[in-house]
């Protein structure tokens, strides 16, 4: 009974804070209630007894991707008055694909019922929790060993973006002084201090090194 | 209603009552730790500086922290006019929650004390503790970028941005600590990862269940990798750049005074007890006595976790007195240049040496 009850809390919250995602005017305030999603999904898990999956969900999701999304928002100064001039011209495209989504899932369920599980396939591959096996074992015996190569190549997916990010934003300006903190900590007197003896009544002028 | 249902009820709600009741007896026993961990921060900051920091309220100035927080409550607090009310009075709110939620995991001791409890000292047993713990702490940003964002106001706007992007950065370091300290005792359960310090190194050399044990000296970089990074995650000095007073007059708290202030302040002091807390289980054996001999080992669990736990806040207070502020460029070197490769290439050395080492 209280899981029935905490399942309808955090369903009911999940849908509420997912409304007010698309529906918040400030950015910040729709980043704030897509938090509050991910919250209650990660609670939907734990009611599923997948507390590994709530977890990775909080601290990759919460943790790490919404902070950045976040982050981005409040540093763009979004106009909300551009915002609001593209919605009625771009509105039919997304409820095209809106009630294309739907149809689909509503013909899903027609096809296949409400029954909760997957199917086969999927079932087959899942060690059964009953032989005293937590979460967390039988989801590493089931992705190191029957999808490690899958799991490998999400791996390297990701690296691959990854790579493209720094690619992309990577650039060294010319005649910008970087800070080299090996070379910092290699100096020492014999490298950092040049004593010159100026002759009386001459200069010492700046060299093309920049050396005095 | 059913004689079968009352009975649910009536077993859910003393259910409910024992969680409500024992995290009360946690979050007032760790309230009042904290008060007096504030005044020891102050008075080692003052020892090192040749002062005699606070000593006015109360005996040595033991009840300085309870003056202070009486000054707090009973302070107007003032929201700025431009402020998104909402999200402003939220924000401290959210610090305070989070940090607290933390110890709902942390196991404090084992077994008997006394008589009074027994069994497993922790409010909840979770099987994936650590990721919990990993997860909660990663939380602690959001309020501080609300509370910078909804001032509405420069300076903690600045102080958020840096803190989101350091906090990020050094949740992946403490992360990849974690993985070799997991991998080590092969469990995400903290008691389980005390437990398994009971046998290693020491027990190879003749020392069984003793301070050569612990997780510190075979993953001793870690050790010091999780320790500075902890001092990161908690914006402790030396790495306070969310609030440095030099540059941004106090960062995302400018804007808060009295009763929110209090709450961002009572956040930060008990995210870095659950830093104590955290670096006392991993790396130095929770509540094991440091030599299983006779004096040493009938002293209850609970005193040694409290011990360590003051011990690396001493360390921590330390640093904050004796280290000048870091550079936010060198911060972010040394972040993701310097502890990410280290940490990572560390995951690999140990996972390695246990899979050949016939350690696992």
């Amino acid at each position: 009974m209280i899981a029935a009850i905490f399942f309808y809390l955090f369903a009911i919250l999940s849908v509420i804070s997912a409304v007010m995602v698309i529906s918040a005017r400030n950015p910040v305030h729709a980043v704030l209630f897509l938090i509050l999603t991910f919250f209650n999904a990660a609670g939907l898990f734990v009611l599923l007894s997948a507390e590994f999956l709530a977890l990775l969900l909080i601290i990759v999701y919460v943790g790490a991707v919404a902070v950045l999304f976040l982050f981005v928002v409040m540093m763009l100064d979004v106009d909300f008055a551009e915002l609001k001039a593209g919605f009625i011209k771009n509105a039919p495209v997304g409820a095209l694909i809106g009630g294309v989504v739907l149809i689909e899932l509503v013909a899903l369920f027609i096809a296949h019922g409400f029954e909760i599980g997957a199917s086969g396939a999927v079932q087959t591959a899942v060690p059964s929790t009953g032989s005293g096996l937590d979460n967390t074992t039988a989801l590493g015996l089931v992705l190191y060993t029957k999808y490690v190569y899958f799991f490998q190549a999400a791996g390297l997916i990701l690296l691959v973006a990854m790579i493209g990010a720094i690619v992309l934003t990577l650039r060294h300006k010319e005649g910008v002084k970087r800070q080299s903190i090996p070379a910092q900590v290699a100096r020492n007197p014999k490298t950092a201090i040049e004593v010159i003896q100026v002759p009386s009544g001459g200069a010492i002028l700046p060299t093309a090194e920049g050396k005095g | 209603m059913s004689q079968e249902t009352q009975n649910l009820l009536l077993e859910y709600v003393i259910w409910f009552l024992t969680y409500a009741v024992l995290s009360a007896v946690v979050m007032v026993v760790l309230l009042v730790i904290i008060a007096f961990l504030l005044l020891m921060d102050r008075k080692v900051w003052a020892a090192v500086q040749m002062r005699k920091g606070p000593n006015v309220v109360g005996p040595f100035g033991l009840f300085q922290s309870f003056a202070d927080l009486l000054k707090f409550v009973f302070k107007e607090p003032v929201i700025p006019a431009g402020a998104d009310k909402t999200v402003f009075l939220l924000a401290p709110v959210a610090t305070a929650t989070f940090a607290l939620a933390s110890w709902a995991v942390i196991p404090m001791s084992e077994g008997d004390f006394f008589g009074i409890a027994d069994g497993r000292w922790v409010i909840s047993d979770l099987n994936v503790g650590v990721l919990y713990l990993l997860a909660i702490s990663s939380l602690g940003v959001y309020g501080i970028i609300m509370g910078g964002w909804a001032s509405n106001s420069k300076y903690p706007f600045m102080g958020s941005l840096r803190s989101a992007a350091q906090m990020v950065s050094y949740e992946v370091s403490i992360g990849l600590v974690i993985i070799t300290v997991l991998l080590c005792a092969g469990s995400l359960n903290l008691t389980e990862i005390v437990n398994a310090q009971q046998t290693g190194l020491g027990t190879t050399a003749g020392l069984p269940n003793s301070i050569l044990d612990w997780y510190w000296l075979p993953l001793f970089p870690m050790f010091v990798v999780f320790f500075i990074s902890a001092l990161a995650e908690t914006n402790r000095p030396p790495f306070d750049l969310p609030e440095a007073e030099s540059e941004l007059v106090a960062g995302f708290m400018v804007e808060y005074s009295s009763t929110p202030y209090l709450l961002f302040m009572l956040g930060e002091y008990v995210a870095i007890c659950t830093m104590c807390a955290l670096t006392t289980i991993l790396f130095l054996g929770g509540w094991l006595p440091p030599l299983d001999v006779a004096p040493l080992n009938w002293v209850p669990g609970i005193f040694w976790f409290i011990i360590k736990c003051v011990a690396v806040f001493f360390m921590f207070a330390m640093v904050k007195a004796m280290v000048p502020r870091y550079r936010y460029d060198q911060l972010m070197r040394l972040g993701w240049k310097v502890f990410l490769p280290l940490s990572l290439i560390m995951v690999v050395v140990v996972a390695g040496v246990l899979q050949y080492g016939g350690l696992a």
